[in-house]
């Protein structure tokens, strides 16, 4: 017996939560039907192109786009950015431009007459001492005596240089909208956004400011289906609120969707972080001490310190020095997980490397410190034990060096990682019809996480109904306002609001029929399609039948979070590791298997679940080995705005993936935990040390590219 | 990366051959004699194979699921935008559109191909199926019932493109083992990670359609 009046069921009591469901929208994704935003087409649609700046630091000096404007089947020209207005990154808008088709906008943005005068610039910090004044102090901690631990004499220090290079987005769907003026007054949007209820009030208040009277109570955002966001999409962006105003110049709907290589350029950037670190343990390889001076950059605004050292953090004597690089490169964007595959890459590495210094297998090195990770350390253990069993890393482990003849080089890597995922701020309508139907309305966004899958599951599990009784409706503003879906939130909330919506409707439900039945409405539980007695199911309704009994009128309710009883929690860990293979004659690094022990409390759909993990390992390999968006110090700009050059994994080059989440007695007590970030956050630094351990020596930044692991073994290693 | 997609044998192959050359002949705007260009097709052109067509629109028809598509364009829009912005089929997704990642991906005469990178006026006289073609009334075809029930789609941007791409291997290799499906996907990319639903699907697909081509 629950608790309190909104606990999750008990385990016995399930019949759909932790079930392996498939998505419920998966024949939409598969069958092509699913309209996403760049999908939109709308009657007399024009389409609009952007002229971006192509230095990365300027000032416009010129600019006449009369000769644009009187082409033939152009609509609509914005100068965003006049003369005079400086410019600090490649692809900045200077000029949209609507028109008939796609190809007379891009021709309309070859007659813009425009000038720069061009200004110096830097777009690299890998190297600081070229940094100059771009590089700036930026904190310092300080936690017990690191001098005195370091100089310790019976201490075993170890240092070294650890990075993680800049990567972007690249979302498959790229950022932008389709706005419709419906009426002067009165805007339509389709924007592909993980903010569908914050978009209305950000264009809104722009779109005022830019002399346009609107109110938002006329403004509708519209976002059923979206090609991937990871964190770069969850405001409307200037080109959004171009795109609105464009649309009210021509007064026809306009789409306006960024070219890939803009996409690459601007419109999303993980931040890169270096530094140097020195670490020290007794001998019997507890840490005692962590120093390190950390940069990075998250292009014009720099970037903070990742939060080193990572999941230790109790280790007794630290000193952490951070230096922010301002660059003339597209605005960093909260990239899944923010700043933990950095501070992953960093601690792991640096911790790695001093096991081996230490002569210790790092699985029990890492399993020994567990204890520096603060309250999570006991899941930790659980988690290496976990993985160390799916890895098999009692049999194919090995000391760093001891190796076969062969050429192909063998290694295991292993890394921790831990995130919050609170469920966010969510409302959940709820109508319960006189003929039976359900409606389950939420202004929220399934970025393809699987959100309305898990809010079915909720309201069916809830209401006692099969899935397919449930009609979801999300992705629209004019549904109750959601939280945006970022920092594994979504889960938590709009599962938690789901759940205490569809019990208070059940509530008027059962007072409704609780006459007829001639049983205290308390007494009346919904299960199997029907409403009955908690003790005596002669006494039962059908569902339909129940509903009947509202006459015409239908139950309304919305449910919210955070909300009375506890459903969510917030704190998870994670193991991961991973089996390479490193030719050193080639350089290519291969996976062999990865392995992700992760806990995130109650898991709802356990298919869904595993998905996170299985595709966070696929983009943790994609950013390990192959991606980076690689600037030219020459011209400023990116030199890899495609995805030829930009380079993401694919299908072969994952090996094979085994996903165990933690769940039963223990974790599903802690209710529903987000599962977007974690997962992400360790495969960088698991296939790091996975290639150290093969080579024996460190390659010390991502991506690990064959030049790069020539270069390491030319410095020193097996070779 | 790369690695899997630089062999020579395979679909992703086939598919490069048919599409990357033929846009350098397409991109000059010459409907000349190139791969596509069939007999049957420079049969119907009034003019002969050699006409230069545009830059203004021309008048084409393309044959897409079955059934004949009456288009006025200018030879310089590529297949996809002929789809996606003139007819509405919006399965086939513009991601990369420079012919790598295969979110585009349509069969054209029986191959894979990247619908960014052909034109409109290539395609014409050529059978084309799109994934609307590939489902009917609502029934799933059998490679994206094994989508849904491996979860080979997060965002599903990718997803149209792999399941036409998944379609036209199974085609050619009814019975592939996993190291074929790797190569025979390489074509196609995709950003949430969904390759690991994607192989299982592509297995399971594969036992589903064996003996008849069900749905195709």
């Amino acid at each position: 017996m629950p608790k309190c009046k909104y606990d999750w069921p008990e385990a016995g009591d399930r019949k759909l939560i932790g079930q392996r469901i498939s998505r419920v929208d998966g024949p939409a994704k598969s069958s092509g039907k699913a309209k996403y935003t760049y999908d939109v087409n709308l009657p007399g649609m024009l389409y609009a192109k952007i002229l971006g700046s192509p230095y990365a630091h300027c000032k416009i000096t010129a600019l006449d786009t009369s000769a644009a404007e009187s082409m033939p089947g152009v609509k609509a020209v914005r100068k965003i950015q006049d003369v005079g207005k400086e410019i600090q990154w490649v692809g900045d808008e200077i000029v949209a431009v609507a028109a008939e088709s796609e190809d007379i906008a891009r021709d309309a943005l070859d007659k813009i007459k425009i000038e720069f005068e061009q200004l110096p610039f830097l777009v690299n910090e890998q190297d600081l001492s070229k940094a100059g004044d771009h590089a700036k102090a930026a904190g310092s901690e300080k936690s017990g005596d690191p001098d005195k631990a370091f100089s310790d004499p019976d201490v075993v220090i170890s240092e070294g240089y650890y990075g993680i290079q800049t990567i972007t987005h690249c979302c498959l769907e790229t950022h932008g909208s389709v706005a419709e003026w419906t009426s002067p007054d009165t805007l339509k949007t389709y924007f592909s956004t993980q903010n569908v209820s914050g978009i209305p009030g950000e264009v809104g208040e722009a779109l005022r400011q830019g002399g346009i009277d609107i109110k938002n109570n006329n403004i509708e955002t519209i976002c059923q289906y979206i090609g991937g966001g990871f964190g770069s999409k969850f405001g409307a962006d200037r080109w959004g609120i171009e795109n609105a105003r464009l649309a009210k110049m021509a007064n026809k709907p306009v789409k306006l969707l960024l070219e890939r290589d803009t996409d690459l350029e601007v419109a999303g950037a993980r931040p890169s972080s270096y530094a140097k670190i020195k670490v020290a343990a007794n001998k019997d390889g507890s840490i005692v001490a962590w120093q390190s001076d950390s940069w990075g950059t998250g292009g014009p605004a720099g970037t903070t310190m990742p939060p080193i050292p990572y999941v230790f953090t109790d280790i007794p004597n630290k000193v952490t020095r951070h230096v922010s690089v301002g660059t003339n490169t597209g605005p960093a964007r909260a990239w899944r997980a923010p700043n933990h595959p950095q501070a992953a890459v960093l601690t792991m590495g640096a911790l790695e490397d001093l096991a081996a210094k230490l002569n210790m297998d790092p699985l029990e090195f890492f399993s020994k410190n567990a204890g520096l990770a603060g309250e999570r350390a006991e899941v930790y253990r659980q988690e290496l034990r976990k993985a160390a069993e799916l890895i098999e890393w009692e049999k194919n482990w090995h000391p760093r060096g001891h190796q076969t003849p062969s050429s192909l080089k063998r290694g295991l890597g292993i890394s921790l990682h831990t995130w919050g995922g609170r469920g966010h701020n969510s409302n959940c309508n709820v109508n319960i019809h006189p003929d039976g139907s359900v409606e389950v309305s939420l202004g929220s966004q399934d970025l393809g996480t699987g959100t309305r899958t898990v809010i079915t599951i909720v309201a069916a599990e809830t209401l006692g109904l099969p899935l397919e009784a449930i009609k979801l409706n999300i992705g629209d503003s004019k549904y109750p306002v959601d939280g945006a879906s970022g920092g594994s939130t979504t889960v938590g909330g709009v599962s938690a609001s789901t759940r205490r919506g569809c019990i208070d409707a059940l509530d008027q439900l059962f007072a409704a029929v609780a006459p007829s039945l001639g049983v205290p409405a308390d007494q009346l539980i919904a299960a199997d399609g029907k409403i009955q007695a908690k003790d005596d199911s002669s006494k039962s309704l059908t569902w339909k039948q129940a509903c009947a009994k509202l006459g015409v009128k239908t139950i309304q309710v919305t449910g919210k979070n955070p909300g009375p009883c506890s459903l969510g929690s917030s704190g998870v860990g994670g193991v991961e590791m991973a089996d390479v293979t490193v030719d050193i004659e080639t350089g290519i690094v291969k996976i062999n298997k990865m392995v992700c022990a992760q806990d995130c409390g109650l898991v709802i759909d356990m298919k869904t679940a595993e998905s996170q993990c299985y595709g966070a390992m696929i983009m943790g390999i994609s950013y390990a080995l192959f991606e980076q968006k690689i600037m030219d110090n020459i011209t400023g700009r990116m030199l890899n705005p495609n995805m030829e050059f930009y380079k993401l994994a694919g299908i072969g080059d994952i090996g094979e993936l085994v996903v165990h989440l933690m769940t039963g007695p223990g974790y599903d007590e802690r209710g529903t935990i987000g599962l977007g970030e974690p997962p992400v956050i360790s495969p960088g630094a698991a296939i790091s040390n996975a290639v150290a351990n093969a080579l024996g020596v460190r390659v010390p930044t991502l991506p690990i590219t064959p030049e790069k692991v020539l270069a390491a073994l030319e410095k020193g290693g097996i070779a | 990366m790369k690695r899997k997609r630089q062999k020579t044998k395979g679909v992703a192959a086939e598919r490069e051959n048919l599409s990357r050359r033929d846009f350098l002949k397409g991109a000059s705007v010459a409907v000349s004699s190139g791969l596509l260009i069939t007999e049957a097709q420079a049969a119907s052109s009034p003019s002969g194979p050699e006409a230069v067509a545009g830059p203004g629109p021309v008048a084409i028809t393309l044959k897409i699921n079955g059934k004949p598509h009456k288009l006025n364009l200018e030879p310089r829009v590529t297949l996809l935008d002929a789809l996606r912005d003139y007819l509405d089929l919006t399965g086939a997704k513009k991601v990369c559109d420079r012919g790598v990642c295969g979110a585009c991906t349509v069969i054209l005469d029986g191959k894979p191909a990247y619908a960014c990178n052909l034109l409109a006026v290539q395609a014409e006289g050529h059978e084309i199926v799109t994934i609307e073609g590939l489902s009917h009334d609502g029934q799933l075809h059998p490679v994206m019932t094994a989508f849904v029930d491996h979860d080979a789609q997060q965002c599903g941007f990718c997803t149209p493109g792999f399941v036409v791409a998944c379609k036209a291997f199974l085609d050619k290799h009814p019975n592939p083992t996993l190291d074929e499906v790797e190569e025979g996907l390489g074509g196609n990319l995709c950003r949430c990670g969904t390759y690991a639903g994607v192989r299982q699907a592509v297995l399971e697909a594969a036992k589903t359609m064996k003996g008849g081509k069900a749905n195709a």
